[in-house]
C-alpha cells in the first residue's frame, strides 16, 4: 500500500470521519517495501496539490522516515531552470502533442528542466514507498486495521458498524 | 476500440467475471459524449491530478481499462485510480489486473494505480476526495442480502486450507450480485455516501443499474438533492421494447 494512498483513506466508522484526528491513519508495527516505480516529474507536479502536507510529514515521522520540509515545496522546486535554453518563454516552446488527441498535452509536456533532488525525494516517499504488513490506526477510536500482503483491510467487526 | 485488460489470472470461482455490465462500463466511459464531458471537466492543467475511485473492483477490468486509458478518457495521464472491494480476493486479483494494465510497455501514457483496499463501499475514502466514482453495484433483485456477520470467516483462506470451499465461493459471489429488495438496498447506501466523498464541484459518478432498480425513481430521488446535482442516463444496453435492461446513470454536482 501506497503512502499516496493514505493521502485519501480516513476511519471507516462513520462518527470518526467528521473528526480531524482520524486523519491520517497512524501506521503501527509497519514493515515497508521499496517497490521501485518510473519517475514521472509532471505526475508528481500535479498531485503535490491534493497531498495533505502535515499529514505526510507525519506519516514519514511515524515511519521513521526522513522528516520532510515543514511546507510543501513549491512547484518551481521540483525543476532546474532548463539550461539548454532559459530565454524561450515556456509558452513558446513546442509541446509533443499526440495525433487525434486535441487536448493530451496539456499536462505541461517540455516546459520543465530536470527534475530536482526533491521532486525525486517526493516520488519515493509516495510511490515507491509502501506498507507490506503492520496496522493503521484511527486517532479517533483508537482501532487499529490490519494491512496485509500490501491490502489493507477496512472492513469493521459487526459491533463497531 | 481501447484494449480491454487481461483477467486472465482471476479466479472467477469468488470473484465477479466481467460480463455485459462490465463491458457497457467500458464502452460508456470511452464513448464520444463522455470522454468529451470527462476532458472539459477536468482540463488541465486545472484541475490537479483526477482521482478516480471504483467501489466493488471485482475482477478489476473496469479500473483497469480507465486508468490504462487515461491519455484518451480524461486528455491526461496524471489520473489516480483507486479501488474498493468487500471480498479480499478480488482486492488482490484487482490489484494483479490494475498492475498488469498500467505496467503493459503496449499501453501509451497510462494513469496511475494506487491500490485496493478491503472495505464495505466507500467507508475509509475521505469526504470530498473523489472526482470520478465508479459503482458496479450487486443489483440483482434477492430476498435476502448476504450476510456480513458471517463475511469475516468466508473472507480469508481457512488456516491450512489450500482453496476457498463451495460456501466461502457462494457467500463472496453473491456479494458481487445480491441486492436485496428492488436490487437497490446496498446501491442506496452508495447513493447516501456519494455527497460526503465526491468532490464539492468537480464531483462525477456513474452508477450501473438494471430495469428491475426501476431506475426513474432512482433518478428522481438524486434530483431531490438539490439544484447543484444532476442525473442522465448516458449509456444502455439490452434494449427490449422500449425498456433497457442496463443503464448507467451519470450523477454531477453543477456549479451554483
Amino acid at each position: 500500500m501506497k503512502l499516496l494512498t493514505l493521502n485519501f483513506l480516513t476511519c471507516a466508522r462513520k462518527a470518526c470521519k467528521s473528526t480531524t484526528l482520524a486523519f491520517p491513519l497512524r501506521p503501527k508495527d509497519a514493515e515497508l517495501e521499496i517497490v521501485e516505480a518510473d519517475l514521472e516529474p509532471l505526475f508528481i507536479r500535479n498531485i503535490l496539490p491534493r497531498v495533505e502536507w502535515e499529514a505526510l510529514r507525519t506519516l514519514c515521522q511515524d515511519l521513521g522516515l526522513p522528516q520532510l520540509p515543514p511546507a510543501a515545496p513549491e512547484p518551481a522546486a521540483l525543476f532546474a531552470p532548463n539550461p539548454s535554453d532559459p530565454s524561450i518563454p515556456s509558452d513558446k516552446l513546442v509541446r509533443p502533442g499526440k495525433e487525434g488527441e486535441g487536448e493530451g498535452e496539456g499536462e505541461g509536456e517540455g516546459e520543465e528542466g530536470a527534475p530536482t533532488q526533491t521532486l525525486k525525494d517526493l516520488h519515493h516517499v509516495l510511490l515507491e514507498t509502501t506498507i507490506r504488513e503492520g496496522k493503521l490506526v484511527c486517532g479517533n477510536c483508537g482501532h487499529a486495521y490490519a494491512v496485509k500482503e500490501g491490502i489493507a483491510n477496512f472492513l469493521l467487526p459487526s459491533h463497531l458498524v | 476500440m481501447l484494449p480491454t485488460p487481461s483477467t486472465s489470472h482471476v479466479s472467477f470461482d469468488n470473484v465477479y467475471e466481467p460480463a455485459e455490465d462490465s463491458f457497457l462500463l467500458l464502452d460508456t466511459l470511452s464513448s464520444p459524449a463522455e470522454t468529451a464531458f470527462l476532458h472539459s471537466r477536468f482540463h488541465p492543467p486545472e484541475p490537479p491530478s483526477p482521482l478516480v475511485l471504483e467501489v466493488g473492483t471485482g475482477s478489476g477490468v473496469v479500473l483497469a481499462f480507465v486508468a490504462a486509458n487515461a491519455s484518451t478518457i480524461f486528455g491526461r495521464s496524471d489520473v489516480v485510480a483507486l479501488g474498493t472491494d468487500i471480498n479480499g480476493f478480488a482486492c488482490r486479483a484487482s490489484t494483479t489486473t490494475l498492475q498488469t494494465a498500467v505496467t503493459d510497455p503496449g499501453t501509451s501514457k497510462p494513469g496511475h494505480f494506487l491500490d485496493v483496499v478491503n472495505a464495505d463501499l466507500a467507508s475509509p475514502i475521505r469526504s470530498g476526495s473523489v472526482d470520478v466514482l465508479i459503482f458496479n453495484p450487486p443489483y440483482v433483485p434477492t430476498p435476502d442480502l448476504p450476510d456480513l456477520v458471517a463475511h469475516e470467516n468466508y473472507n480469508t483462506l481457512s488456516p491450512g486450507a489450500k482453496s476457498t470451499s463451495f460456501e466461502q465461493d457462494s457467500h463472496l459471489l453473491a456479494l458481487s450480485y445480491a441486492g436485496g429488495a428492488d436490487g437497490m438496498e446496498i446501491t442506496n447506501k452508495l447513493l447516501a455516501q456519494l455527497p460526503d466523498i465526491l468532490h464539492p464541484e468537480r464531483g462525477v459518478a456513474f452508477i450501473l443499474l438494471c430495469a428491475q432498480n426501476k431506475p426513474n425513481e432512482v433518478k428522481e430521488h438524486i434530483m431531490s438533492w438539490g439544484k447543484s446535482w444532476a442525473v442522465e442516463t448516458v449509456g444502455s444496453s439490452g434494449k427490449k421494447a422500449g425498456w433497457e435492461k442496463l443503464q448507467i446513470l451519470r450523477i454531477w454536482r453543477i456549479g451554483p
